[in-house]
């Protein structure tokens, strides 16, 4: 090393190798090894000058200095400024090979979901939970005292006729109606009643649009002073939310012997809101629902004194509402756990 | 029922449209199930005056100009042979609508369209129409059955509509009625609702007749009186059998019942009318001059009027006369006794039987007719002495027989007089919510026949005897607010009643919850019927003496394979499992919740346990046991509980593949692999997986509180640790094991299985993942490693467990 000078050139003369080779490097590994090749502190082409200082006669130590550093600084500025492309180039390389098809069908959680029955049943449950309502599960197995008798369907009661009833003994039955759980349960509380009892009944019936085995609802409130129109108020509050805030109900009589007076209860179609078409059958209106005001000869026979309390009860079709709320056509698509059918409701 | 308007104004007026009557009806609770025109498929056919007629050479036909009123004169080709010049016929315009006809000229074979058209190359402008063309028969107007035109009045004119002259203008309501009032069954019952519906007078029927004097040596006995409250009968004589007048024919055929004879048609006359079913006998062939009602014998026979034989049981009740049966009460008179061409004396029969005994003996003989359907609904005795009157009118107004004096009325104990009931306004009114006006009360009472009076709050009624349903105050008010209108009501919410609380309780939330689990392991709710069928337990082939035979047979099914009450909820799962399949479902998870029903004596003396089951199924290629094991697991998870498993056996699953589930040492159920056989059976494609728990059995851990265990405060260690075993060792053993030789050990954990030819034919290798959890100080390694030790010797000991190199 005689001078500065001799310094000078081969510092340009490394310059001028940096530039040259970076212009022909192409990804990152290569650029790594060609940076360590310039810049280790052993090996390095500047990397080593320092080591080099030595060498240096003291009074061109801080020149020699200045112009390793100088030429250190600027080569790392390079390197860095090619890394950087090289890695923006790699990267958008590999996005480029990871590109998908974003329509391909999601990958899912396999899940299953409740049975509509289930469903309407929670909604039912909500509903009238939130009104007080306890719910009563009776037994599918009843006898003929608490399905007909006690509620004022005595043996040879032309009501009878109008459910036709699988017997198990001349005692026993499968229950046609969930208001069978209504006396068991005035018997065993005083009032105020407020229950909802939901399951199963069966009736000797199988065709087109009847199952053996469908679902129903029963609800009775027992206290004093219930009327006609609580019986009304209730169901509107219901229907409302059931069916959405528009629904209204309209009362028509009919007769059921455990209550008096006894109405069929048919709700403006949620459809068409009223305006007539295939669900309602054009009258705008759907039956939905029976109910009426307890007969005091139901609550008599069960120890409730119908001096001081009354009762209003309806009865749902568990099954109806499912259909209703979710088009399904046919109630038996219901008891045939096809996949099919399940798969499509959950609400 | 059907309800023929025209009838119907014979007892109230009505005055309006027959829409207006439906919704009326319908409001006062009688819902019109369907109402029609008689003649509503025909459409512009008018009188048609034939001006000339002319024979069309060499044809059956004849060339008519018609005159059609303001529809102008028409040109038409007519092929009856009773057209001629000067007669009026039903004429179909063009545009009209009438029945086609086969060739016969008689069957109906739809309906057709008139066009104009040419006939042999004359035009036609419309057609000229026989009865059965316009839907008239020879009941409904006279002539109405000939094979060719059918004549209209001198005095019809032409173009005016056909409809009115020959009463296709009627209307006919199907009337819907309910249980409780079989006094509407009737058309003198619907008039009576109409007219209060309408605020009308109603208006009783002609009852009127004369005794002639003439009696008859006849004796009538009553030997079952529990099953005949009333038997009444009168005695006509002199008859003459002939058809009925036409207007009686018409109003029969037109509420769908055929007219017979005089005599047969007055009782169908007086069953559609006043409610009441009649019988006629012929007198002649009673024998020894007597009735008597009593239980049939065992294996007494009767051939009814039907020409079917039947053999009677002591259930039977029948009409006897001095020695045989003549008629099958209430149910159908017998053939030996029958109205014919040649009887001259009747005995009418109007009688009240007890509804159940008909009701059961119809049902038991298979033989049902008009009278058995109306018996069962409930007659009336004030209906029997009406009806007896009014067919003796009948006789009468008919000119086919005399009313002799000869009566018998037996059992007229109980009262057809109006019985009294007081009840309080504001009792009716508290049932309502509302208050009804007292005169809007009187009004509707006193139209409903109630003669009502109120006193203070007392309202006091007289109730008809043919309204037997009337008992209470609740009573009153249902018919109050039937005709005051339930869109009066004015709907509360319950302002009076006390604050309760509600939603599901514990067992119900928890059930919710499994099932909820269960979805979110990726099955489905299923629900299937409470009852299956005999075949499906030999499907899962249960031995002759397994207790799920025990099962509580339907006394009436509808078919044999709904026929017993589940003992258990695999059979239709099964079955759901082969349905999904043969629908190209190849793959599925499906659980229901739901009763077994297990008897505690048979026959039933007192009420089955119903048991709370879960039953899973799971079938596909990508299933296996373990799947379906996890789905069990699932539910153990729900309850925050865990279960055991061990091998098990049953008759329909997978003789290595089968587990039986265990809950804190008791067994609550079973999971395994379907059989191959019932694979086959069911055409199934895919290997299926079914699993059974008994809820019951797991209640006492419902709503278990759930406690949060503090995190530790030291880093858990984690040491994987590989086995070789003999094949026969279970991973419960080792698990078991590992844990109970060290208590740090919280955790361990299976992850892989090996077995190969290295490791020798007899043996596997089992990699387990075990966790230590520290608790006041931090683990050392030599800690850990001892206890692994410990373990491995243990295990070495227990299992000759060795660890894999």
């Amino acid at each position: 090393m005689a001078d500065l000078n001799e310094l000078s050139e081969k510092l340009s003369g490394i310059r001028q190798e940096i530039k040259d080779e970076l212009l022909k490097i192409e990804n990152s590994k290569h650029a790594f090894e060609y940076r360590k090749s310039i810049m280790d502190s052993k090996t390095g082409k500047i990397g080593s000058l320092m080591r080099e200082m030595g060498k240096v006669p003291n009074e061109m130590k801080a020149e020699y200095g200045k112009k390793v550093n100088e030429i250190r600084t600027w080569a790392q500025e390079q390197f860095d400024e090619l890394e950087t492309k090289l890695k923006e180039a790699e990267m958008n390389l590999r996005y480029e090979s990871e590109k998908i098809d974003v329509t391909m069908p999601a990958k899912m959680q396999k899940r299953g979901n409740l049975h509509p029955n289930t469903m309407v049943r929670n909604q039912l449950v909500d509903i009238f939970g939130s009104m007080g309502f306890e719910i009563y599960e009776g037994k599918e197995i009843e006898t003929d005292y608490y399905n007909f008798t006690a509620l004022n369907i005595p043996q040879d009661h032309p009501a009878r006729d109008m459910q036709d009833t699988f017997y198990l003994s001349p005692e026993f039955l499968l229950r046609t109606q969930t208001s069978s759980g209504q006396v068991h349960v005035m018997e065993e509380q005083e009032p105020p009643i407020k229950i909802i009892s939901p399951g199963k009944v069966f009736r000797s019936d199988d065709d087109a649009t009847h199952s053996p085995m469908f679902s129903q609802m029963e609800g009775l409130v027992v206290d004093k002073g219930i009327t006609l129109c609580d019986l009304q108020g209730l169901l509107n509050a219901f229907v409302e939310r059931i069916f959405g805030e528009s629904t209204k109900t309209r009362f028509r009589p009919s007769y059921f012997p455990f209550t008096e007076p006894s109405v069929e209860v048919d709700v403006s179609c949620f459809q068409c809101k009223g305006c007539g078409c295939k669900l309602c059958k054009g009258t705008g209106w759907i039956e939905v629902l029976g109910a009426g005001v307890v007969n005091k000869k139901v609550l008599d026979g069960c120890g409730i004194d119908s001096n001081v309390y009354s009762g209003i009860a309806f009865g749902i079709g568990i099954d109806r509402i499912a259909m209703l709320k979710y088009g399904i056509n046919n109630i038996k698509l219901l008891f045939e756990s096809d996949l099919r059918v399940l798969d499509q409701i959950d609400d | 029922m059907l309800v023929l308007l025209s009838w119907l104004k014979d007892y109230v007026d009505i005055d309006v449209t027959p829409d207006v009557l439906e919704e009326k009806l319908f409001s006062c609770g009688f819902e019109v199930e369907e109402k029609y025109q008689v003649g509503k498929d025909i459409s512009k056919v008018v009188v048609g005056e034939v001006k000339t007629c002319e024979d069309i050479p060499d044809t059956h036909l004849h060339l008519c100009t018609v005159d059609a009123g303001e529809n102008g004169i028409l040109q038409i080709c007519c092929g009856a042979d009773n057209v001629k010049a000067g007669g009026k016929y039903p004429l179909a315009l063009v545009g009209a609508t009438v029945y086609a006809t086969a060739k016969d000229h008689k069957t109906v074979e739809g309906l057709m369209t008139i066009g104009a058209g040419k006939l042999r190359g004359y035009d036609s402008f419309g057609m000229l129409c026989s009865g059965v063309e316009i839907g008239v028969t020879g009941d409904m107007f006279e002539g109405g059955d000939y094979n060719g035109l059918l004549v209209l009045p001198n005095d019809a004119v032409p173009g005016e509509d056909v409809k009115p002259i020959v009463g296709l203008d009627d209307w006919i309501f199907d009337v819907s009625i309910t249980a409780n009032r079989p006094d509407c069954q009737s058309i003198f019952g619907i008039a009576r609702e109409v007219a209060a519906v309408l605020k009308k007078p109603v208006k009783e029927p002609d009852l009127s007749y004369s005794e002639t004097g003439v009696t008859k040596d006849f004796k009538v006995t009553v030997e079952a009186p529990d099953l005949c409250p009333r038997y009444s009968c009168h005695y006509v004589y002199d008859v003459e059998i002939k058809q009925s007048p036409l207007w009686m024919r018409r109003r029969l055929t037109l509420v769908g019942c055929s007219a017979i004879s005089n005599m047969v048609d007055i009782t169908n006359y007086v069953l559609k009318e006043i409610g009441q079913p009649m019988h006629a006998f012929d007198e002649n062939y009673l024998e020894g001059n007597a009735i008597n009602v009593r239980r049939a014998a065992d294996g007494e026979k009767i051939v009814t009027l039907d020409e079917k034989e039947f053999t009677l049981n002591n259930n039977n009740l029948v009409i006897c006369d001095g020695v045989k049966p003549v008629a099958l009460a209430g149910i159908m008179g017998g053939l030996n006794s029958e109205i014919l061409d040649t009887t001259t004396a009747v005995m009418f029969e109007s009688a009240k039987f007890a509804r159940e005994n008909i009701r059961k003996s119809s049902s038991a003989l298979g033989q049902v007719s008009d009278a058995s359907a109306r018996y069962a609904k409930g007659v009336d005795e004030y209906s029997c002495n009406m009806a007896l009157k009014r067919a003796l009118h009948l006789v009468e107004e008919l000119g086919c027989g005399k009313v002799s004096s000869t009566h018998f009325d037996v059992n007229t104990g109980n009262s057809i007089e109006p019985s009294e009931l007081k009840v309080l306004v504001s009792q009716v009114n508290g049932v309502l919510g509302i208050t009804v006006p007292n005169e809007d009360i009187l009004s509707i009472l006193s139209y409903l026949n109630f003669q009502p009076v109120i006193n203070g709050d007392e309202l006091t009624i007289q109730i008809p005897a043919y309204r037997s349903d009337m008992e209470s105050y609740q009573d009153v008010a249902e018919e109050v607010i039937r005709m005051y209108g339930y869109d009066k009501i004015v709907p509360t919410f319950m302002p009076t009643a006390q604050v309760t609380a509600g939603g599901y309780n514990l067992q119900q939330k928890t059930e919710l919850k499994i099932k909820r689990d269960l979805c979110a392991a990726g099955a489905f709710e299923g629900v299937h019927y409470s009852f299956f069928s005999p075949s499906d337990l030999d499907m899962i082939k249960l031995p002759e003496d397994a207790p799920e035979r025990k099962a509580i047979k339907l006394i009436n099914p509808i078919n044999i394979d709904l026929s017993l009450m589940r003992t258990t909820l695999a059979p239709q799962m099964i079955k759901a499992i082969a349905n999904n399949q043969k629908k190209g479902i190849l793959e599925g998870r499906v659980f229901e919740m739901g009763s077994k029903f297990i008897p505690k004596s048979l026959p039933l003396t007192e009420y089955p346990d119903e048991r709370e089951t879960i039953c899973i199924g799971v079938w596909g290629n990508n299933e296996d046991f373990y799947s379906i094991k996890g789905l069990v697991d699932a539910v153990a998870k729900s309850l925050d509980i865990s279960f055991d498993y061990d091998v098990t056996e049953k008759t329909f699953l997978h003789p290595y593949r089968t587990a039986k589930v265990l809950c804190d040492g008791v067994e609550i159920g079973y999971v395994g692999q379907l059989r191959y056989e019932i694979i086959d059976e069911l055409d199934m494609r895919v290997n299926s997986y079914v699993a059974e728990i008994d809820l019951r059995l797991l209640t006492g851990y419902y709503g278990k509180s759930r406690k949060f265990t503090i995190l530790p405060k030291f880093l858990e260690e984690k040491r994987d640790l590989c086995f070789v075993m003999k094949k026969s060792v279970t991973n419960a053993q080792i698990e078991k094991t590992i844990k109970e030789t060290c208590d740090y050990i919280t955790k361990v954990e299976l992850f892989d299985v090996y077995e190969g030819i290295q490791l020798g034919l007899d043996k596997k290798s089992m990699a387990y993942s075990v966790v230590f959890t520290p608790r006041d100080e931090e683990f050392t390694a030599a800690f850990i490693d001892g206890e692994v030790e410990k373990n491995l010797s243990v295990l070495k000991e227990k299992y000759d467990v060795t660890l894999r190199a």
